[in-house]
């Protein structure tokens, strides 16, 4: 569905994306995971058709971005930030546009504002709404027209847990309707709850890809296992069978309260690859 | 076409709700009405506000408004949204174009009520002449403008020689050679002749020149910097 071979991107003589190289399938949840500055915005928009690119292939629906058909621009859905709304009008008056440029009946229109959860806030003028309203707003925009692929730029920064937590169920949906989501973000447990495949992007390079338990499970040098005790003791044991051993005993003794594996997650895994953190430099 | 009339039926769903640009429309029109019923001199023109006003109603309402919707969009990169729906560029702009020949057109109807009927179609194609030119303008001033600070700082000067130079001019001789080779100086003669008799060639001549290098300036604008 979605295929990347070599891209390189420059604005001057600054090189932003270099050699990404990815392939993401039908029905599959890809995540771009890095820093702000990474360049992921900049490869939504070159597989969008936005921005130019100066060297390898990019395609989407098996075409060329660079060539798209208007049929296969229209099985696109696309959000971004940085995208408005029309302020002065309601949310259903802002999809009412698109659904007519899409060709679509607007009693869908009711239905996808339901199911982004603005269902009470159908008559409310966009420059009235809060930030999460907004973004939901954004999202029906991107999913009325039913895409086969959608384009998600940082859907659910600045937002609270809760509106994150519910972006991520329609998020989901989308998925299990066979929608193939390419989501940019630097929320690393967003990353490893949404995403089928991760790929770590700094500094223009992809430095690691693969699926989230994958990636954690390769970087787990330490393999150690973290108790904690009713005690308040807090205990690491290597693996093996010593440890196997006293875990045992202690569980017997009814002593332990919690038990943990000590795999990295998606923050320290980037850390580790580039000393960086996801937020902010190290 | 289809997605022109979108476009059209989008600009009169938001601008209806948009004051900044609705004054725009209907400032002449009313103000047309209440000086042609408030205001008699002895010696005045027959219908001399009708006629002042709408040589700035000319220069002003489509210039302004087209202008400001574009760089408005730019800004809140709601265009940015519809180009990517697949909207082309010159089915916007041909949308925004019309929606505000309409609306100007509406706003000249209601200026030609104090006039009599037999001119108002002669008036009303000077006009729509006009309003058509100047909608070319506003969209080279649009699609320069990265925002609508700057569109404001380009549309205030060229404004004010479009409207106040044809008035300005029936005071002043030298300023009137100069304002001469403007369109709207020649559009408020025809206005004052009101009859298809005394437009001359010269001016018909001077106003399309007008309107094809305003034509060429647009698609340069266009060429140069795209609708984004």
């Amino acid at each position: 569905m979605i295929q990347c071979e070599n891209v390189y991107k420059s604005f001057g003589d600054r090189t932003v994306l270099s050699g990404i190289h990815f392939s993401i399938s039908k029905g599959k949840i890809f995540g771009l995971l890095g820093p702000s500055g990474a360049g992921k915005t900049t490869l939504i928009k070159i597989l969008t058709g936005q921005l130019s690119f100066e060297k390898g292939k990019a395609s989407v629906l098996n075409n060329s971005v660079q060539n798209l058909t208007d049929e296969e621009k229209k099985n696109i859905g696309i959000m971004m930030d940085q995208f408005g709304v029309y302020d002065r009008l309601s949310c259903t008056d802002n999809l009412k546009i698109f659904a007519d440029i899409y060709s679509v009946a607007h009693n869908v229109i009711q239905s996808t504002l339901e199911m982004v959860g603005l269902k009470n806030a159908m008559n409310m003028k966009a420059m009235d709404l809060s930030k999460g309203m907004r973004t939901r707003l954004q999202l029906a925009r991107a999913f009325l027209h039913s895409p086969s692929i959608i384009f998600l730029d940082e859907p659910t920064a600045g937002l609270d847990p809760l509106t994150m937590k519910s972006i991520h169920k329609m998020i989901l949906d989308k998925k299990e309707s066979g929608c193939t989501i390419f989501l940019t973000t630097h929320n690393m447990e967003e990353a490893a709850a949404l995403c089928d495949t991760v790929a770590l992007l700094n500094e223009g390079v992809i430095v690691e890809i693969g699926s989230p338990k994958e990636m954690c499970r390769k970087y787990n040098h330490h393999k150690t296992i973290k108790l904690h005790l009713i005690s308040g003791e807090d205990m690491e044991l290597m693996h093996g069978k010593e440890s196997a051993d006293e875990i045992y005993q202690l569980l017997k003794s009814e002593c332990i309260e919690t038990i943990h594996s000590s795999e990295p997650n998606l923050e320290t895994v980037f850390l580790e690859l580039t000393g960086r953190k996801l937020q902010g430099d190290v | 076409m289809r997605n022109v009339l979108i476009i059209i039926k989008k600009q009169f769903r938001d601008t209806l709700k948009n004051k900044t640009v609705l004054i725009q429309f209907v400032l002449f029109p009313i103000m047309t009405l209440i000086m042609e019923h408030a205001i008699e001199l002895d010696g005045m023109p027959e219908c001399f506000f009708t006629k002042l006003f709408s040589v700035m109603y000319i220069g002003m309402a489509p210039l302004t408004t087209v202008a400001a919707i574009i760089s408005e969009e730019k800004e809140k990169n709601t265009l940015r949204v519809l180009m990517m729906a697949n909207v082309k560029p010159w089915q916007y702009l041909t949308g925004v174009g019309i929606y505000v020949w309409i609306l100007c057109m509406a706003g000249a109807l209601v200026m030609a009520t104090g006039l009599e009927r037999q001119f108002i179609f002669f008036y009303l194609a000077v006009m729509g002449t006009g309003f058509m030119i100047s909608v070319i303008l506003g969209g080279c001033v649009g699609i320069f403008a990265k925002n609508q600070m700057s569109a404001t700082s380009i549309v205030i000067p060229v404004m004010a020689i479009l409207s106040f130079g044809p008035m300005l001019a029936m005071f002043n001789g030298t300023l009137e050679k100069v304002v001469r080779f403007i369109y709207t100086q020649q559009l408020k003669g025809f206005l004052d002749g009101m009859s298809f008799e005394c437009v001359k060639g010269e001016s018909v001549g001077i106003v399309l020149v007008n309107a094809c290098l305003l034509i060429a300036l647009f698609f340069l604008t266009f060429k140069r910097r795209g609708l984004e």
